[in-house]
């Protein structure tokens, strides 16, 4: 099965929806996740800063400007590694003391929470802090660093990021693995479909034996199936039944007027009756036997005896035969094309020719009847194209069809049965059958598939 | 009669008009459908043959392995033993009496399965009783030359020459096509009998099909206008119902 097939099932689509839907989850519980745990970071920054503040603040209400260099300093010095920072500075910004070398630059007047890039023992860093100011117009800056946040928080990032884009992946092998299986199921159900439908009507669909939903498909077409099969096969017995049973009491019949037309004391207008009686036998048998003959072929009954068939060969003989037929009704009846073989019953082959053939011969009327056998790329064909009136479009839809006789029939002799024949003959090799216009006349063309291996 | 190449049978007209001649003989039927049975049997005998019954295989294998008959017409489908069984034990017993086998089955593929087991000829019911006849005719005829070498062949004033494949009638050339010359080789070697045009399409086109027309008569209508145009006596002759008959006019 082709990717673009896979697309187009159902089954995917279904998947791909569920996929979004999922996507867009995952997304928003990510996103909420990843907005928690950032924001309780940096508040829990914030407020180890605010608490610093309030300290230092305290000192200074109680000792002055005094205690609080003397705590800041003690701070300081108790935290070599500058997990927090403090820096006095002049109304203009000049440092005063602590332990961030400069006032940083792009930090607004006054008081409040700022974000700035510093220096950290030579790697760039960045920090939060808070502005505030003492007496005197001084300023103390007290921040934290806040790098090792700003790492976790792009460290999750990636990590939600990457999380998506594997969900999604998963979403989709997911929903194209699933997809995929029920596609799979479904195919074995139209493939065994197609084969009933194309005559092996004792196929069944498999079942698994998990009793799923899809067992329960396939079992309930089982049954119908079942059903089918019994309808059609008495419909078959009863017809087979009729034309055998026909057949027998009617070959006496036809022996009992050849006996009289032969014995004594008869004139010869009588005799010409019972010559017509046993001419109309004659064609019943006939029309009985290609009956059950189309039945037999049809339901695969016929063992058939496959050779190889030389189709030139075929259409050589079949026009040797003809060819005083044709002549006499002057028809040109010719036959070309290269030799191809295939694997075939040469006499249900001939005689699928023959029936074209006549049939030709029998509408045509007068001009020319061809033969071609030839093979292309995707397979054999054997055609035969008249230049009679043709067929009509309904028509052609039609004349395969048991006693189908074409518009103006009446006085032309058969069954109808000839091309029934030949359609079930085609079946039985894999064949096609093609009717087409020929302008003028009609071609009628047997296709079978190149590669022949008669099943 | 003309003395016909190649066959020595002495030949008496029959009863049956259709069969043309052919020689009385001693026909053994195994047959166990009563109807088909009666029909067989009371039609060979109007015929002049003598004419045995059985009703199924064992019994039916017996008597032709105990008794002499010319030809066995026996059933596909028998209780006991079946058609071809009998078939092949009594060839496997060097027993060569002519067999034809009668089926109700009657495709192609069983004909062939038939004629492997050794059987002479094969007819699908339900059959024509003259195409019965017919090949009964040609079977028991075919028994008796069968060893001999032809190879040339004369009907009447009629002459065929299987090695320069040339015919003479009254010893003018007559020229025709390859298969005419099969299409009257055939005939030349079943002179005086009746051959169905079935028999004729598997013998001379080498085809088992049911032909929808006429076809076979428009070639036996040429083959007539080339053998008997300007003749006196006409050789090829139409049997009613049946088919064709070369020889003497009856």
């Amino acid at each position: 099965m082709n990717t673009l097939r896979l697309l187009k099932t159902s089954t995917f689509q279904l998947a791909a929806v569920y996929m979004g839907l999922f996507a867009v989850s995952a997304l928003v519980m990510l996103a909420f996740v990843y907005w928690s745990t950032i924001g309780y970071m940096s508040s829990q920054t914030d407020s180890t800063i605010e608490a610093e503040i309030k300290g230092l603040a305290d000192t200074y209400r109680r000792g002055g400007l005094q205690s609080l260099t003397g705590l800041v300093n003690e701070r300081m010095r108790n935290d070599p590694d500058r997990t927090m920072l403090y820096l006095f500075a002049t109304p203009d910004y000049k440092p005063l003391g602590g332990n961030l070398p400069a006032w940083p630059e792009a930090i607004p007047a006054g008081e409040g929470w700022v974000n700035f890039p510093f220096t950290d023992n030579g790697t760039e860093s960045t920090a939060r802090g808070r502005i505030f100011g003492v007496s005197g117009n001084l300023r103390l800056l007290v921040a934290m660093d806040i790098a090792d946040l700003q790492a976790t928080e792009s460290l999750l990032m990636t990590a939600y990021l990457w999380g998506m884009a594997l969900a999604l992946v998963l979403a989709l092998l997911g929903g194209a693995l699933m997809s995929a299986s029920v596609t799979r199921r479904i195919e074995v159900i139209n493939q065994t479909s197609r084969e009933i439908m194309s005559g092996r009507l004792h196929q069944r669909m498999p079942l698994k034996g998990t009793h799923d939903e899809f067992d329960q498909l396939a079992s309930n077409l089982n049954d119908m199936l079942e059903q089918i099969d019994v309808l059609v096969e008495s419909v078959r017995h009863v017809a087979d039944g009729v034309a055998h049973d026909l057949r027998t009491p009617l070959t006496r019949l036809r022996s009992k007027l050849e006996r009289l037309s032969i014995g004594p004391g008869l004139d010869a207008s009588a005799r010409q009756e019972l010559d017509r009686c046993i001419d109309e036998a004659d064609g019943l048998l006939q029309t009985f036997s290609a009956l059950l003959r189309i039945a037999r072929i049809e339901a695969g009954r016929h063992e058939a005896s496959l050779v190889e068939v030389d189709l030139l060969e075929l259409a050589a003989d079949a026009c040797e035969l003809y060819q005083a037929s044709a002549e006499d009704q002057g028809v040109t009846l010719s036959y070309d094309g290269s030799p191809v073989t295939l694997n075939g019953d040469r006499d249900l082959l001939f005689q699928a020719l023959i029936n074209l053939i006549d049939n030709a011969l029998k509408y045509a009327g007068t001009g020319e009847v061809k033969l071609k056998v030839g093979k292309d790329k995707r397979s054999i064909f054997l055609s035969v194209t008249d230049q009679g009136p043709g067929l009509s479009e309904e028509d052609r839809q039609r004349v395969t069809g048991r006693f189908f006789r074409g518009a103006d029939s009446a006085k032309i002799s058969g069954s109808g049965l000839g091309l029934s024949l030949v359609q079930a003959v085609a079946g039985m090799h894999g064949a096609r059958l093609e009717l087409e216009n020929a302008n003028p006349g009609l071609r009628i063309t047997m296709r079978f598939p190149a590669d022949e291996a008669v099943g | 009669m003309q003395p016909v190449a190649g066959f020595s049978q002495p030949a008496k007209a029959a009863e049956f008009p259709i069969l043309g001649y052919h020689p009385l003989m001693r026909i053994l039927v195994i047959e166990d459908d009563a109807t088909v049975a009666d029909y067989i049997v009371s039609g060979l005998r109007e015929s002049g043959h003598t004419v045995d019954h059985a009703d199924d295989g064992r019994e039916g294998l017996m008597m032709a392995t105990t008794e002499e008959y010319d030809a066995i017409v026996a059933d596909r489908m028998l209780p006991g033993v079946d058609g071809l069984t009998i078939v092949r034990t009594l060839r496997a017993s060097e027993n060569h009496t002519p067999i034809l086998v009668l089926s109700a089955l009657g495709e192609v593929d069983d004909r062939v399965k038939g004629l492997k087991a050794g059987a002479d000829d094969y007819l699908a019911k339900p059959f024509a009783f003259s195409e019965l006849l017919a090949r009964l005719d040609a079977l028991l005829r075919r028994g008796s030359h069968e060893t001999v070498q032809v190879t040339r062949l004369q009907v009447m004033d009629l002459e065929l020459d299987l090695l320069s494949r040339q015919v003479l009638r009254s010893g003018q050339a007559i020229d025709l096509q390859p298969r005419e010359f099969r299409l009257l080789e055939y005939l030349m070697r079943h002179a005086g009998q009746v051959v169905t045009r079935t028999m004729l399409l598997e013998a001379v086109w080498d085809y088992h099909f049911d032909p929808q027309t006429n076809v076979i008569d428009v070639h036996i209508s040429r083959l007539r206008s080339k053998i008997d145009k300007g003749f006196e006596q006409t050789l090829l002759h139409t049997v009613r119902g049946a088919g064709y008959r070369l020889g003497e006019h009856t």
